[in-house]
């Protein structure tokens, strides 16, 4: 297998952006991360992209999006695994690297989520979950993940103000992101008096509805090293990909997300790391309690540990190991296929210095995890840069 | 999305009847019916019924509802563990959501699901209730 290296990031606006579409949301993102890398071809392109149909009535986006960036000839491939179709997007372009098919690979993920109604666009969104066992009877991701955070609870003993710690974190680590789509501080008390959506959880336990894109050049680690301008070289060592029961019922315990925990298994393998060797990390926080499961999942701390430690202050900024400096999906946004890619980008910027305000010091070894409906699809992916 | 007649008619046995599969090899029960035993892969199996009584899992309170159940918030959403081990995800009906409790016992009623505006189908399948 060859080894693999990110040599350019971009990301598009994100927000709810009225007067950009799918493709100009996506070239956006292509552009920057093209300009970053310092190249203007590619051997092929990987797309993530969940619901291109639901949320603005285009399939074939591969080829679509190839041709707006004037590349029409250049093989184009879209994957799908619900909000993990970024994270998968990277791991298509890994592996196209990795077994010699191609030298250099623009990885993308995009989803413009704004231009169908709040009904539509959760429908779309729920299609990740099982349609005859559990959207049929009224279910919605809200209400899975606070069955998911009740059962943790229950479990554990983990609290209502735990699961907002995770929301206050992630906000305030979002201030310092010029990226992010809702730049505000929040405390405890307003995640408890926001609006209920799927008791236990609040508005301000959710993601936002996000348009935006997120691309990464991704290129074999020879190539890679023409392309480093002075900047460090950020290998892509290991990723790990898992799936689970897609009906939340059917899993055995309710309270864990067990598809992360074997994706970081097989990243921590390819990677030959462990999580004590990472310092910097982003989860995906689709919910408060997800965070709060995946960290439980990947090692970070102990089963049941995951609310305590949110509530700490161990994975904020500044603290031991820091989680979600991006802001996370909760605060950046989660435009869903383009969140697993957008991820690198941080993690890029992070391991390169460049994060600004945000920047963990110190940052050496980074892992990010992407995941798909309530956990039954999960990519892990390490990145280092060499010391 | 509309109600397809043909998707509803096809889950009858499921979802009007609780027809579950129990796997001839390992004996696990697997509900609905499918082709391979999750447990242990084998694909020969026998039809057996459902026992309708069980307790709540873990539940939600939906405040914010899907199209097709906007009418009924704030509903009780659960997942229900029937006796002999199978779970489903379903409403729990008949009851003030302060009043619902993970280990409550229940049973499965059948009830209307989704309608498909004044002409279209009616879905029906199981709600819970408490016993």
């Amino acid at each position: 297998m060859r080894d693999v290296a990110i040599v350019g990031v971009g990301l598009s606006r994100w927000g709810e952006i009225w007067d950009a579409s799918l493709r100009s949301l996506w070239s956006d993102a292509a552009l920057a991360a093209l300009a970053d890398a310092g190249l203007d071809r590619v051997d092929s392109i990987t797309v993530g992209s969940m619901s291109s149909g639901l949320f603005v009535g285009q399939e074939h986006v591969g080829a679509l999006l190839a041709d707006e960036l004037g590349m029409p000839g250049v093989p184009a491939t879209r994957v799908e695994s619900a909000c993990a179709s970024g994270g998968l997007a990277v791991k298509a372009g890994f592996a196209e690297i990795a077994a010699g098919f191609s030298d250099v690979v623009l990885v993308t993920g995009v989803e413009k989520m704004t231009d169908v109604s709040g009904d539509e666009c959760t429908a779309a969104l729920a299609t990740a979950a099982d349609a005859e066992l559990e959207v049929f009877t009224g279910a919605t991701f809200p209400g899975l993940y606070a069955m998911m955070a009740r059962a943790h609870m229950q479990r554990w003993g983990t609290t209502r103000e735990q699961l907002a710690a995770v929301a206050v974190k992630n906000h305030g680590h979002g201030l310092l992101n010029p990226n992010a789509q809702f730049r505000s501080r929040i405390t405890v008390a307003d995640v408890l008096k926001s609006a209920k959506v799927a008791e236990p959880l609040n508005i301000l336990d959710c993601s936002p509805v996000t348009d935006g894109a997120a691309a990464i050049v991704l290129a074999e680690v020879g190539v890679a090293r023409t392309l480093l301008k002075g900047r460090p070289l950020v290998r892509l060592t290991g990723i790990g990909h898992a799936t689970d029961v897609i009906a939340l019922h059917n899993r055995k315990d309710v309270s864990a997300i067990p598809a992360a925990a074997h994706a970081a298994a097989k990243a921590f393998a390819m990677a030959g790391r462990a999580i004590k060797d990472v310092q910097v990390i982003e989860v995906h926080d689709c919910f408060t309690i997800a965070e709060i499961a995946v960290l439980e999942a990947l090692g970070v701390c102990a089963p049941g540990e995951g609310g305590r430690q949110a509530a700490s202050g161990r994975t904020a900024l500044g603290g031991e190991i820091p989680v979600n400096v991006s802001g996370g999906l909760k605060s950046k946004g989660h435009p869903v296929g383009a969140t697993g890619v957008a991820q690198l980008v941080e993690l890029t910027t992070q391991l390169r210095g460049e994060a600004g305000k945000r920047q963990v010091a110190g940052a050496r070894v980074g892992l990010a995890q992407n995941m798909g409906g309530t956990g039954a699809s999960s990519v892990v992916s390490i990145v280092e840069v060499a010391s | 999305m509309s109600l397809n007649p043909a998707r509803v008619a096809r889950e009858f046995p499921t979802r009007y009847r609780l027809e579950a599969a129990r796997c001839t090899k390992c004996g696990a029960s697997v509900y609905p019916a499918r082709r391979v035993c999750p447990s242990c892969r084998a694909t020969a199996f026998e039809t057996f019924t459902l026992d309708p009584n069980g307790t709540v899992v873990t539940f939600t309170v939906i405040h914010v509802g899907p199209s097709s159940h906007k009418h009924e918030v704030p509903y009780v959403h659960a997942i229900v563990e029937l006796n002999g081990g199978v779970r489903v995800t379903c409403q729990v009906a008949d009851v003030e959501p302060a009043e619902v409790a993970v280990g409550m016992p229940v049973r499965l009623e059948f009830r209307r699901i989704q309608e498909d505006g004044e002409a279209g189908v009616i879905a029906y399948g199981h709600k819970a209730v408490p016993r």
